[in-house]
């Protein structure tokens, strides 16, 4: 007869494990690595990893002329290509000083506006996903399609427009673009009741969220988190309200500020902004001056030497780009400040000593973008 | 006896909320008329994109085979991803001197980002937007496309 082993019984419930949560995990939204040290189900540390998509975006601009570079911005943060697209725009108008027509501005800060709409509208589909309701999904995409066909029909792509170029728009709106725009709000506005009644009402949704994963304002300016995930914990870093760029200054909108900071309160953040944006569009869409698309530009635009920064209020916090210029057509170097990096780096400190599906709802209410973590 | 009251206003909260998001649902399921859903490949037919939709780029001949690429390489110069490819040609012009024309315009469909500066860049109005979109095909190279139709020419009064 064989003799049984007996191993020592270790003590398993005290005992640190690591799981690999990611690449392939639906709630990461993206090939994201989260390697997270759980004790039970408690998360006591997580470490992201982050690389699996990146394409070397700021080194392929050193190459690309400044028009060319305007494409690949498209493809950092994909929900939000208009806004990216504007910063590297405005940065060169910056540079080489010139004033882009009225039109054009009216028109770049309305379409930024319906781009952060859809993005927010996308990311509550997913976030009502990860909760574990699918109809969110479905909901929330049906109204996304609104924008995305006034999208298609002014400039021709859904998702990566490159639609702005240096010095003005790559053609002009479509005729009826005012008239969609003005029968997405109405329609939206309506629907916009049933995302409340579906979702943020729901009580299984508000004991998940409520106290959970509480980020300082402190924290927040110290990790640098901004866009509403920042503003949830009363971080006031809108750059629509404090620089100003495109027409915001004309329009009349609240800087939607928290108190609390935690995953529910982020969550009404993005709620409330998308009615804010309805406000500014609402604004604006009549008042679209006519003139001119685009800005008289000389053939081969080259910046003058010396270092140049912009920033913009993209869907998911502040962007900021960097360029210095040698006086050639290509930038000598090219960094992006993207947001959603550095809402990652805080998602190891507002997430120890939660349960890892708490982990999951903290990273839907943080909405990153891989592609932009990574570049 | 608190509690006990309290314990009861929370199942009656948490049904309450439950049914609120049953009855925007419930709405939906009785009323098919709010279904959105295209059934693609079967409306292919009648399936119409948008004027200005970005399916590739191509070149718009007329009916006697003539487009008006000079075949100048701009296009390729303002491409990002070095998407097209432009092959001249010399002809002898009648007074005995010679004359670069376009031989071929090749577009690699598969490297194309559809960024719209090659449409933005060319100083004879060559290219356009085509509508097609169905670009799925079983071997790679199919995606590599010459652009100006085999026997065409340019159109007489394009200036370079």
């Amino acid at each position: 007869m064989k003799e049984v082993i007996h191993l020592p019984v270790q003590n398993v419930e005290e005992e640190e494990y690591h799981i690999n949560m990611g690449p392939q995990h639906p709630s990461t939204h993206g090939v994201l690595r989260l390697v997270v040290s759980l004790q039970g189900e408690i998360v006591k540390s997580l470490k992201p990893h982050c690389g699996y998509i990146h394409r070397g975006i700021e080194k392929m601009c050193e190459k690309d002329t400044y028009p060319q570079i305007i494409h690949l911005t498209d493809r950092m943060d994909y929900l939000s290509a208009h806004i990216n697209n504007h910063a590297v725009c405005m940065l060169v108008e910056k540079a080489l000083e010139v004033e882009v027509p009225e039109r054009v501005k009216y028109i770049r800060t309305i379409v930024d506006e319906l781009n952060r709409i859809a993005s927010h509208q996308l990311w509550w589909c997913s976030f009502g996903m990860d909760m574990g309701g699918l109809t969110c999904f479905f909901y929330g995409l049906r109204d996304r399609e609104k924008i995305l066909d006034i999208f298609e029909e002014s400039f021709g792509s859904r998702l990566l427009h490159s639609y702005y170029t240096p010095g003005g728009l790559m053609m002009d709106i479509h005729p009826d673009f005012q008239k969609n725009v003005k029968a997405f709000i109405k329609y939206f506005r309506k629907k916009i009741k049933d995302y409340d009644e579906l979702l943020t009402g729901n009580i299984i949704m508000q004991l998940r969220t409520q106290g959970i994963g509480i980020l300082s304002k402190e924290d927040a300016i110290s990790y640098g988190v901004t866009g509403p995930s920042g503003r949830a914990s009363g971080f006031a870093c809108d750059v629509r309200k404090h620089h100003p760029y495109g027409v915001y200054d004309k329009a009349d909108f609240k800087e939607i500020l928290g108190t609390k900071g935690d995953t529910f309160e982020r969550y009404m953040m993005r709620m409330d902004e998308m009615l804010e944006s309805m406000k500014i569009i609402e604004q604006l869409i009549d008042n679209i001056p006519a003139g001119d698309h685009t800005a008289k530009m000389k053939a081969v635009l080259k910046l003058p030497a010396g270092e140049y920064f912009q920033r913009v209020e993209a869907a998911r916090g502040e962007l900021g780009v960097y360029v210095v210029s040698d006086g050639n057509k290509s930038p000598y170097r090219m960094k992006f400040r993207s947001p959603n990096f550095s809402n990652l780096s805080v998602l190891d400190h507002i997430s120890r000593g939660c349960k890892i599906a708490d982990l999951v709802a903290i990273g839907a209410s943080l909405d990153y973008v891989i592609p932009d973590i990574d570049r | 006896m608190n509690s006990f009251f309290e314990y009861f206003t929370d199942i009656y909260r948490a049904v309450k909320s439950l049914l609120t998001g049953m009855k925007v649902t419930g709405r939906y399921f009785f009323s098919p008329w709010e279904i959105v859903t295209q059934q693609y490949p079967e409306n292919r037919k009648t399936l119409k994109m948008y004027d200005r939709f970005k399916g590739e780029v191509i070149m718009p001949h007329n009916e006697h085979n003539e487009h008006r690429c000079t075949g100048c390489g701009i296009c390729e110069t303002a491409c990002p991803n070095g998407t097209i490819e432009i092959i001249q040609a010399k002809i002898d012009m009648p007074d005995g001197k010679k004359k670069r024309i376009i031989d071929k315009h090749i577009y690699h469909l598969g490297m194309c980002t559809f960024c719209g500066l090659c449409i933005k860049a060319c100083p004879s109005d060559a290219l356009a937007w085509g509508q097609e979109f169905e670009h799925a095909v079983f071997d790679r190279s199919k995606l590599n496309k010459t652009l100006n139709q085999p026997g065409s020419s340019i159109i007489k009064d394009i200036v370079e």
